[in-house]
């Protein structure tokens, strides 16, 4: 129960968060959710590191992991906006989007890993 | 007002992703992420479904961009993704990137056929 009460708090913030985010960056490619999948991503394997490692307690993954990176990202918009995408027509932009955010999205998650593990 | 829905609807999304991926994770032994894989493609679906209807601004604010938003999560996916692939599991890896983006496309498209049937 404490742990679903953490990932609602910081669930709260992360996704005003991103929104704010998508409004701030108004282009057609869709930006602010990408630079929000990216960072989440870094952050989680910053702190999963961390926890693992130990020089983070295990109920900051809750809160800042699963609560807060896990609403700042999301998996829904980037399906929808790139279906958008390839649906105007534009499918350079739609390919683009979905490599970029894999491959960003798991070296972010590797990077923030690797930098959890040498704190 | 808006930033107050997103935070309501993620205030939901968040804890329920989280309840979610443990009573799947519970159900089998099995190291793939089909947890995160079912609140990833269930939100996408979701999400098409409103903003094909079309839904009005608030109802996306609240279910759209809150709910769906904090219901799935981009960080966890690569998150575990890495981890599959650090810990040898490459082929599995690729299986859940694969399912993922197919999935998760599918479900979108499905979402928003299914509204354009309904309007």
């Amino acid at each position: 129960m404490t742990v679903a009460v953490l990932v609602l708090a910081g669930g709260a913030l992360g996704a005003p968060l991103r929104y704010l985010l998508g409004k701030w960056i108004p282009t057609a490619f869709p930006w602010g959710i990408l630079i929000a999948n990216v960072s989440a991503s870094f952050v989680l394997g910053l702190a999963g590191a961390g926890v693992t490692t130990g020089w983070l307690p295990g109920w900051v993954l809750a809160l800042a992991g699963t609560g807060f990176c896990g609403t700042l990202s999301t998996y829904s918009s980037f399906t929808n906006d790139t279906l958008k995408l390839a649906e105007k027509g534009e499918h350079r932009s739609a390919a683009l989007n979905l490599v970029v955010t894999v491959g960003c999205g798991m070296i972010a998650a590797v990077a923030g890993a690797a930098l959890g593990r040498a704190i | 007002m808006i930033l107050l829905l997103v935070a309501v609807g993620a205030a939901v999304g968040a804890p329920l992703r989280y309840l979610t991926d443990r009573a799947v994770q519970s159900r089998h032994d099995a190291v793939f992420p089909w947890g995160t894989l079912t609140v990833n493609v269930a939100g996408s679906a979701l999400l098409g479904f409103l903003v094909a209807l079309p839904a009005d601004g608030a109802v996306l604010a609240l279910a759209g961009s809150g709910f769906c938003g904090a219901l799935t999560t981009y960080s966890t996916f690569s998150y575990e993704t890495v981890r599959l692939a650090e810990g040898g599991a490459r082929l599995l890896a690729a299986a859940n990137v694969a399912a993922s983006v197919l999935a998760g496309l599918g479900a979108a498209w499905c979402g928003m056929a299914l509204a354009q049937m309904a309007a």
